[in-house]
């Protein structure tokens, strides 16, 4: 297991981006380039941490990074791939590169989701990585498939009569573990071991594997940028956000809950449920402690786990 | 080049042509010592195999299909060197031509009508990342209403996208053109994508004879790519970052002198390619264009019957002539204008309505041309053959006649005209 002792030091993710102060994505690029254990080769989608990192003619990236479109990251990656071992086995290249695709949410959940099932499907060795702030940020704060019931964005305000987001967060490993890749996991920048060590057995396993981080956005939460690493941790302890393996179907959870935090503690730290902390909406975070409950019991039984 | 010797009595295989030759299997196309029959996406996806690309990444559409049918057979058989991709649509299929091209490899794909309009925004991203594909597109309507049949619909939406555009009257010519492309689009002072063009069912489901090339021919005229830059472990660059409005002008200004540089390339490519064949190519071809009063200008398909026409018309000593344009972006400006500038008048084919604008998109642009220059020609435009609509030479022939009146008299009575309109 990864401690701060035996972190890489070397910075691949060079400082001077224009990501905010106390941004959770800018966090999880830094963490997963930790991870890597040889040449690595970044596929980016259009998003927060493309379009702040590689303001022309500036770079944050210290290896081969290409940014293309904002659904395509698994394709053009899958590409990529498919030129490397053409290359290679023509003799006219050497030397294996980890290719990693990187997605926001919306870049994962929503407009890219048919080509990361393609490329799930078709088996390229490529580590797909969402980092997840539970909306579109890079636009300006709207709803995505990931964004959690009742948080306000500016698609999904918090209204007189509809309190924030419907719906409920797309169950995003689940849909790649179905695809019978051999590693998928979810993981939060607040349990940064935890998720580098995630990243590095994406990274070993040979064929597709997906790591699904969440990152919190100041901006977009409407948080404290201090309290960015807190509120990854709290969205687990929560019972939000689980973390856990999915090793060639086997679920298994990455930490064991006693309690759930209540998820009040965690929604009073942010803007975007603050309406939700008024005495008439008091059935929706009934609601959503219920499906909260239900989602994480689902995801304890799939691993195995005894269900109090 | 893998040839299989084949006994002529093998049912269902009839000899192209020639008495007694030997019949051959050459990229599944019958061959005789007088050519093969390929129809042309066969032709194609035969052009695309002997030019030993790296990468191929496609998604099948009507009637481009047999390509990658074909291109799949070959990879099963164990025939080419090529990755072969089978993506889940279109938009991924350009996607992975990306990735693969900025990898270094030497990428080929080919799509059609709907698949070219869903990689719409890809085909932007391939010229502005500079990545030298060749892709084959098998020309059909656009839907609404559906409709599988050729016309130019399809290029024409993405007219713009900044890749160059090569279109093809026959199989043969698909062939040819799909050969050169890769060394047009890879040259060092174009770095740019290129399609081919191919009517669809006119050409890619017609049977031909054909003349292919050797193997060791096409090594020698086409050497493997050499990236000029490409992303690897050892060029850590980022490529595709954001260009705000102080850059990205400028980026653009870049691409229009790339797109433009492409035309020496195209023409010096073309004429190895003729030293190598015989069949030289460039950016027209002009069919007894010297002391013509009347031409039809058209692309693809078309421009054989119209030449057949103008044959015909000057054996009765009519003074017509035909253009048939290979290279439609970059536009030949200057070389165009110098053949038409001395015509009564002109005649533009566009197999494509720009709706709501005043011409169809060949005939805008060769009005263009025309401004503010010393020429006299009258340009009349004629839409037709949508949707697969067939046009007959009794039509081409027709247009021809009504032309040389309007040369006669000077007199324009319609300077658009919709051919073979049921009204
Ligand atoms: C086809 C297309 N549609 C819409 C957009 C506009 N767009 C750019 S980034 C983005 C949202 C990105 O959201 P996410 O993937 O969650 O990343 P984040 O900005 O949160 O990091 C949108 C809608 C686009 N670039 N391309
Ligand atoms: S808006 Fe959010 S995700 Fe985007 S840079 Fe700022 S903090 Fe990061
Ligand atoms: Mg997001």
């Amino acid at each position: 297991m990864v401690v701060l002792k035996n972190l890489s030091t070397e910075e691949l993710y060079a400082p001077g981006h224009r990501l905010c102060a106390g941004c959770g994505p800018s966090i999880s690029i830094r963490m997963a380039l930790k991870a890597a254990r040889g040449p690595i080769a970044v596929v980016n989608a259009t998003g927060c941490v493309e379009v702040s990192t590689t303001i022309f003619p500036y770079t944050a990236w210290r290896i081969p990074w290409v940014h293309a479109l904002f659904e395509n990251q698994a394709a053009v990656a899958s590409g990529l791939e498919a030129a490397y071992q053409s290359l290679e086995e023509k003799g006219k290249r050497k030397g294996k590169v980890d290719i990693i695709a990187v997605g926001g949410d919306g870049g994962t959940f929503d407009i890219g989701i048919q080509a990361i099932s393609g490329m799930l499907e078709r088996g390229h060795d490529i580590v797909y990585l969402c980092y997840d702030n539970e909306a579109y940020m890079n636009t300006g704060i709207q709803r995505s498939g990931a964004t959690p019931r009742g948080a306000a964005t500016t698609t999904s305000p918090a209204g007189k009569v509809i309190p924030g987001k419907r719906g409920k967060k797309k169950d995003f490993i689940g849909i790649c573990a179905a695809h019978g890749i051999s590693y998928a996991a979810t993981a939060s920048i607040g349990f940064f071991s935890d998720y580098i060590d995630k990243m590095k057995k994406a990274i070993e396993v040979d064929g597709p594997a997906v790591v699904h981080v969440i990152a919190p956005c100041p901006l977009g939460w409407r948080s404290n940028p201090t309290e960015t690493v807190k509120l990854a941790k709290m969205a687990v302890l929560t019972g939000l956000f689980p973390i856990y393996e999915v090793n060639d179907g086997i679920y298994k959870m990455s930490m064991k809950l006693g309690r759930l935090l209540p998820i009040e503690e965690y929604f009073k730290l942010q803007g975007r449920f603050q309406h939700l902390m008024k005495p008439e909406w008091k059935n929706e975070v009934e609601e959503i402690k219920k499906d909260t409950e239900k989602h994480y019991k689902k995801i304890l039984r799939l691993a195995g786990e005894k269900i109090t | 080049m893998s040839r299989k010797k084949v006994e002529s009595s093998i049912e269902g295989i009839i000899p192209y042509s020639g008495e007694g030759s030997t019949i051959t299997i050459e990229g599944g196309a019958v061959c005789t010592q007088l050519g093969c029959a390929y129809n042309g996406d066969e032709a194609v996806a035969y052009a695309a195999k002997q030019s030993n690309v790296d990468v191929v990444a496609a998604y099948p559409i009507t009637p481009q299909t047999i390509i990658v049918e074909r291109f799949s057979e070959y990879v099963a058989n164990g025939e080419v060197s090529t990755k072969y991709l089978p993506v889940e649509s279109e938009h991924s299929a350009m996607s992975a031509c990306v990735g693969a091209s900025i990898g270094g490899a030497r990428v080929f794909t080919s799509s059609a009508s709907q698949g070219l309009a869903l990689m719409h925004e890809v085909l932007y991203l391939a010229s502005g990342l500079r990545c030298p594909i060749v892709m084959a597109v098998v020309n059909r309507a656009l839907s609404a209403p559906i409709n599988i049949h050729g016309d130019h619909s399809d290029m024409m939406g993405s007219r713009d996208c900044g890749w160059i555009q090569l279109y093809t009257e026959n199989a043969q010519e698909a062939y040819d053109l799909t050969i050169q492309s890769f060394k047009i689009a890879e040259d060092k002072n174009v770095q740019l994508p290129i399609t081919v063009n191919l009517d669809g069912f006119f050409i890619s489901h017609s049977t031909e004879s054909m003349k292919s090339i050797a193997d060791e021919d096409i090594n020698k005229f086409l050497p493997p790519r050499t990236p000029i830059y490409k992303l690897d472990h050892d060029s850590p660059i980022s490529i595709g970052g954001m260009a705000l409005p102080e850059y990205y002008y400028e980026f653009k200004r870049q691409q229009e002198e790339a797109i433009n540089s492409a035309k020496p390339v195209v023409k010096n490519v073309g004429n190895e390619f003729g030293e190598m064949t015989g069949r030289k190519y460039g950016f027209f071809e002009a069919y007894e264009m010297n002391d013509a009063d009347v031409a039809i200008i058209s692309l693809g398909s078309t421009s054989g019957s119209v030449r057949s026409v103008a044959k015909k018309l000057r054996a009765n000593g009519e003074k017509v002539g035909a253009i048939k344009l290979w290279m439609y972006r970059p536009f030949p400006t200057e070389e165009l204008f110098s053949i038409i500038k001395d015509l009564k008048v002109l005649v533009v084919m566009d197999r494509a309505i720009s709706f709501g604008a005043p011409y169809g998109a060949l005939c805008s642009d060769i009005s263009s041309i025309l401004q503010n220059r010393d020429s006299e020609v009258k340009v009349l435009n004629m839409i037709y053959g949508l949707g697969g609509r067939d046009i007959p030479t009794t039509t081409i022939q027709q247009v021809f006649e009504e032309s040389l009146h309007t040369a006669k008299t000077g007199e324009v009575k319609q300077r658009i005209k919709f051919l073979d309109m049921r009204e």
